[in-house]
């Protein structure tokens, strides 16, 4: 099989006229066969992009709800491969662009390049691996997404410096995930002048890549005050509380009430 | 003196990190870009900080004065009768706070203060390095919170009395399986969240590059003395061995550092069996893991086939770490160290040993290392250095219940 360059989903829904609403859930939580029906229900609900957690035993990166939901998730005996074959299909039903966001070690151990293939084969359109550094990834794994043509998403936080952020820049062919905060997910309530002045300061380096808010955004007032800055904006710990509340049949309300100005 | 090993060509011959941050294959620094701006200030002023000669005299004399070095080395006569080779003990056990830990605190401390941090934090799982973190911030004056597993909290009530006696406050961590690698999941987290003020002392070679070189580098003032001592009694530097256990590798990597690249001295390096290999439950990472990620190192890790970090078990609570640092993996992997695994039994057998023979209480972790001399044989001129890397005080309760004392 060969590959050639086609516009990826993420980049053609980056090229919309429009602030993005992107969701990101744990995969095998509430419940471990909860993964298809809550894609279906997320574009139903005119979500932008999804990022698809791979629960981790060990995520170092999030607060609290990410950190339980992910254990949940173990529990309920969701793996790599389960995940795999539950999306086998999605594409049938489910257009917007599919992220999957885990940690480098569950990946390492699938493979890294029958990772990326299993990706390809579904549709998946791009990985977010907060652990998977800049220069390993160029030096070592870089090709190998090229060639599936998943686009890979680095962070950046309030801390990194403008020489990184353009190393970023040029490393990233869709969109730079901006952390918020200095924190771990799930632990803002509101954001503040120093956020405000970290956004514009973004905003105002005219990177080539667009820039999608991430953490601390749990409503529709946080979600405005992100996408005045940015392209868009990920709501993850917020949604799997309300999942862990209401369900599968709160996503609606839920996500409406995000897009209510 | 004799070549020990055959060392596999293909792999690196180099047992010192490199400037990548790797041994071999193993080791870099696989963090979050949060943790970046931390870890990368640490990389890049490290040695340039310990190099200073400030730093070397502060350093030098706090191990003098205030950690008691340098700590004996000990013609263990007795135990050499028994086994008939020359057993020597480094004694570690006779550190202030009771375990080579504080060698790692004392120039962490010093580190963090050139640094300009003013909040310190730490991970512990037995307590022993909560217990030499919070004594060198109280020496130093400087904030202190140890992040400890909920379960160990209960298990280890002296450590966490004396820590918080040394003004430390102790955070349990309610996370995962609530042990030492939850714990360190909440010492990140936590650097995650104040990345400004805050330096973290790992407390073991583990972590991302540059902690597993940094703390090798602090810790190797253990065979540094013992290349000195060894000479007034040998007559030789080297010796035909050295053992040490290995939970993290810190105490190990300080005891072989000085010899990783003496070919002819041999290094022996002891895990926890646990319960037995197959068992279940077990923490003897060399022989039940695979490469992976374990807290920003890839190094050698006990995981589900699905990539899932899985809980170890050892009646040392010290050796009860679910990966090894990357030195240790890549000395592993090159042949370069020869790995002995030790069930709880052995190990409590041959700490009692020490006790009747020398009059040595030595921690559970250190009678690992003495356990090998039951099954792994030496010649009788054989010079075979042990770290003795702690004493049994913290193990009271162990071994009381152990041997229904
Ligand atoms: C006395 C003693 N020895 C050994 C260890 C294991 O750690 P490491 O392998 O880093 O030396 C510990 C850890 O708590 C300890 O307290």
């Amino acid at each position: 099989m060969s590959y050639f360059y086609i516009m990826n989903r993420i980049q053609s829904k980056l090229s919309e006229d429009k602030k993005l609403l992107s969701i990101y859930f744990t995969a095998g939580y509430p419940k471990v066969n909860d993964t298809v029906e809550i894609l279906q229900q997320l574009e139903k609900s005119g979500v932008d992009i999804v990022e698809i957690g791979l629960p981790f035993s060990d995520p170092l990166a999030d607060g609290h709800t990410i950190q339980a939901s992910s254990q949940t998730a173990l529990k309920n005996g969701m793996t790599t491969d389960l995940l795999f074959r539950q999306l086998k299909d999605i594409r049938k039903t489910v257009s917007m662009p599919l992220i999957l966001m885990g940690y480098f070690n569950p990946v390492l151990q699938f493979g890294v390049e029958n990772f990326c293939k299993k990706c390809a084969e579904i549709g998946i359109d791009g990985l977010i691996l907060p652990d998977l550094p800049l220069a390993e990834y160029e030096e070592h794994y870089a090709e190998i997404f090229r060639k599936y043509n998943l686009i890979n998403i680095f962070l950046i936080t309030p801390q990194t410096s403008e020489e990184r952020i353009r190393q970023i820049d040029a490393a990233s062919e869709g969109f730079i995930y901006m952390v918020s905060s200095a924190s771990v997910t799930g632990s803002s309530s509101g954001f503040g002048e120093e956020q405000e002045a970290y956004f514009k300061r973004i905003a105002s380096l005219s990177l080539k890549n667009p820039q999608i808010i991430g953490f601390g955004i749990n409503n529709s007032e946080t979600f405005q005050q992100a996408t005045k800055h940015a392209k868009g904006a990920i709501i993850g710990s917020a949604f799997i509380k309300m999942l862990s509340e209401e369900g599968i049949t709160g996503i609606s309300a839920f996500i409406s009430a995000i897009r209510k100005v | 003196m004799k070549l020990n090993k055959q060392i596999p060509s293909a792999v690196s011959r180099n047992y010192n990190v490199n400037e990548k941050g790797y041994y071999g294959d193993f080791g870099g620094a696989y963090i979050p870009e949060m943790l970046y701006p931390n870890v990368e200030e640490l990389r890049q002023n490290y040695l340039k900080i310990m190099a200073e000669e400030s730093f070397q005299k502060e350093f030098r004399q706090l191990l003098k004065d205030y950690v008691g070095r340098p700590t004996p080395l000990y013609f263990a006569k007795r135990l050499s009768e028994k086994y008939s080779t020359k057993i020597y003990l480094k004694r570690e056990d006779l550190c202030h706070t009771g375990a080579h830990k504080v060698n790692n605190t004392i120039g962490q401390i010093l580190m963090a203060k050139r640094l300009g941090k003013t909040r310190i934090i730490a991970e512990t799982g037995a307590g022993q390095h909560g217990v030499a973190t919070a004594t060198v911030c109280a020496l130093m004056g400087l904030e202190c919170i140890v992040f400890m597993g909920e379960i160990d909290i209960k298990r280890q009530a002296p450590n966490v009395a004396r820590m918080k006696m040394l003004g430390a406050k102790v955070v349990p961590a309610t996370s995962g399986s609530k042990t030492l690698k939850d714990a360190t999941n909440e010492a990140i987290r936590d650097w995650i969240n104040n990345p400004l003020d805050t330096h973290y002392i790992i407390g073991s070679v583990v972590g991302p590059h540059p902690y597993p070189d940094m703390v090798a580098r602090f810790q190797s003032v253990i065979s540094e003395e013992i290349k000195t001592q060894l000479k007034e009694k040998e007559g030789c530097e080297n010796p035909d061995f050295v053992v040490a256990c290995v939970g993290g590798g810190s105490n190990a990597a300080g005891a072989f550092y000085h010899y990783l690249n003496e070919p002819e001295v041999g290094i022996i390096a002891v895990e926890a069996a646990g319960k037995g290999i197959d068992s279940g439950e077990s923490a003897a990472t060399s022989v039940l893991g695979k490469v992976g990620i374990i807290h920003g190192s890839k190094t050698l890790l006990m995981q589900t086939a699905d990539g899932q970090i899985t809980e170890p078990y050892s009646i040392s609570a010290g050796l009860d770490y679910p990966g090894i640092g990357p030195m240790h993996a890549h000395l592993f992997a090159s042949g370069r160290g020869e790995f002995i695994s030790i069930t709880d039994d052995d190990a409590m057998k041959a700490g009692l040993e020490l006790c009747k023979f020398e009059g040595i209480i030595p921690a559970i972790e250190s009678s690992h290392a003495l356990a090998i001399f039951e099954t792994r044989k030496f010649k009788k001129d054989d010079v075979v250095v042990v770290n003795l890397s702690g004493r049994g005080d913290k193990d009271l309760d162990t071994y009381i219940k152990y041997f229904n004392l």
